[in-house]
């Protein structure tokens, strides 16, 4: 066996399954605040990688700026998003919602494709060092800034939720709406905040994808990644939406290993992360950390 | 003339659903400072007449049809829930209905969602101040007892530094015991802070020790009201809501003058 190898794809697979974790955070956002299982949710990476990508190399932007007006395009995305699309489809049939979320994606996968081509466009350069080496693995200098941005996403999300009071009031109107109201809280406000702030989210993981990878609509295909994640980790929980992630991705890698050393079958990448949901919800089936009601005896 | 009341109920009617009459013309008044209680029996729209005045009403598919309440002479009828929160305004609602996977301090700095000045530290400690047990509590909030929940619910109001709380049924499910401490609590909310307490009971009795005026409902309509004194020495209140207070048992023989001697019908 390679060990040094199979270490290796350990790493990227953390590497990857943070970023994983980091979109099904942002999507388990949206399904907690507002109960809607946000099919698009791949299709925001897909749009903030291309308007960042555009920025940069029509606007000739540095790096920051494109970065920064990128997210602050994702904030209104989310927003009118949320109040155009969504909000008259509050008290539809939950069928009603994921058949207009499939149809943004749809949407905004074709508008992508129509304004920016169908073919993969690279970054311009960001760092002037490709890879470092670290405790003897070869990293690219890239994967480490989207291991950190991960870190960070994910540490705002960790303080957003237990110490801001408009994470606190999320969470209260994902727990009851109609006790949010009675504290203050205005739900249509909360619910285009957990838009604004999962669009974004998206965005930056987009954007760090399209620096490693280039911009293609190959972006989208993340949000489907999202869900063997998010429902590895239970539908309703932050935390577990990124240990599934990270479970993803190492599966992932270590399944292309396996492949690669043995077994020769072709494609394990993709769908080993499906074949340890089935197994996991078989043993767990609210998910790692999905939601047990309290109740009192 | 004396000043304007803190809240004013004219003749509300509410309908849910388009169809459904709940209240058909209440009217009640709460002056400033002072602990009102309403009072009668299941169904006869205590909680709706809350939720009228908080505006959660609108959460239900209810709606104010007719009549105007006003806070401090303004009218807040037809007014999203969260606003007339910020006017001052905070319903504890029946049932408790605290953020059972949050915890304690977590609740209580919900609590203080509408204010963004820098005393919301020292508010918690007012609010440990009269619930000290509450300071102990470091788990979820949904493992606390009942008791323990209400003086959450009850904190968390404090926490918005209202001008009025409207209180739906703070002894539910509490023992004996614990009511008499959520009461002495709320009379000492009244006296000390000068929060002005709209109270809706099952639990007439202690209503009527803590309160100053009080109103009977019966089918969506003010029947009878007066001081507390008053009531707590009105035949048909001590019959109806007090229970055979020291008088000898009903016999079953006379039941069916029961319902005649509810002369307000």
């Amino acid at each position: 066996m390679d060990w040094t190898l199979l270490l290796q794809l350990t790493l990227n697979g953390l590497i990857v399954g943070a970023l994983y974790g980091v979109v099904a955070m942002s999507f388990v956002l949206i399904y907690k605040a507002s109960q809607v299982v946000n099919f698009a949710q791949g299709e925001f990476l897909l749009v903030g990688a291309w308007v960042c990508w555009w920025m940069l190399t029509e606007w000739q932007l540095p790096f920051w700026a494109g970065f920064l007006l990128t997210l602050a395009f994702m904030t209104l995305f989310g927003m009118i998003l949320q109040v155009v699309v969504l909000r008259p489809l509050i008290g539809e049939p939950v069928i009603s919602v994921i058949m207009a979320t499939i149809g943004l994606g749809i949407f905004f996968q074709a508008l992508m494709k129509w304004i920016f081509g169908v073919f993969a466009k690279p970054f311009p350069p960001i760092f002037s060092t490709e890879r470092v080496n670290l405790l003897g693995l070869e990293v690219q200098t890239v994967y480490l800034m989207s291991l950190g941005i991960s870190v960070l996403i994910m540490a705002g999300f960790a303080w957003f939720f237990t110490a801001s009071k408009h994470g606190l009031a999320m969470r209260a109107t994902a727990f009851d709406q109609q006790v949010a109201q009675s504290l203050g809280i205005s739900v249509p406000k909360v619910f285009a905040m957990s838009w604004a702030i999962s669009a974004v989210v998206s965005a930056v993981a987009g954007v760090v994808v399209g620096v490693v990878n280039g911009v293609s609509s190959a972006l989208s295909f993340y949000g489907i990644k999202v869900f063997p994640a998010v429902i590895l980790g239970g539908l309703d929980s932050v935390i577990g939406a990124v240990l599934g992630g990270l479970i993803v991705g190492v599966l992932e890698n270590w399944a292309q290993y396996l492949d690669a050393e043995w077994l020769n079958w072709g494609n394990m990448v993709t769908i080993a992360p499906f074949y340890a949901l089935i197994i996991i919800l078989l043993i767990k089936p609210y998910g790692l950390f999905g939601t047990k009601n309290i109740e009192r005896v | 003339m004396e000043a304007a009341p803190l809240l004013q109920v004219n003749n509300i009617e509410v309908v849910y659903n388009d169809v459904i009459l709940v209240l058909r013309g209440l009217s009640l008044t709460v002056p400033q400072g002072k602990i009102v209680a309403l009072l009668g029996a299941n169904g006869a729209g205590k909680s709706t007449t809350l939720k009228a005045i908080s505006g959660l009403l609108r959460t239900e598919e209810g709606e104010v049809t007719r009549g105007e309440i006003r806070f401090g002479g303004e009218r807040i009828d037809g007014i999203d829930p969260h606003l007339i929160v910020r006017r001052g305004i905070f319903q504890v609602m029946e049932g408790r209905r605290i953020i059972a996977d949050m915890t304690c301090l977590e609740n209580l700095r919900l609590g203080a969602f509408t204010r963004s000045d820098g005393e919301v530290k020292s508010d918690i400690e007012r609010v440990y101040g009269y619930f000290p047990r509450l300071r102990e509590r470091t788990g979820l909030a949904g493992y606390l007892s009942g008791g323990e929940q209400q003086m959450l619910a009850i904190g968390r109001a404090l926490m918005a530094r209202p001008k009025l709380i409207l209180m739906d049924e703070p002894s539910m499910g509490l023992s004996p015991l614990l009511v008499k401490e959520v009461f002495g609590i709320i009379r000492r909310l009244n006296e000390e802070l000068g929060i002005t307490i709209l109270l809706v009971e099952q639990n007439a009795r202690m209503a009527l020790s803590v309160a100053s005026y009080a109103y009977v409902m019966e089918q969506g309509k003010v029947v009878l009201d007066g001081t507390a004194e008053a009531l707590a020495n009105n035949e048909d209140v001590k019959e109806f809501y007090l229970g055979g207070h020291g008088a000898e048992r009903k016999s079953f023989k006379n039941l069916k003058s029961y319902k005649r001697r509810k002369r307000w019908l």
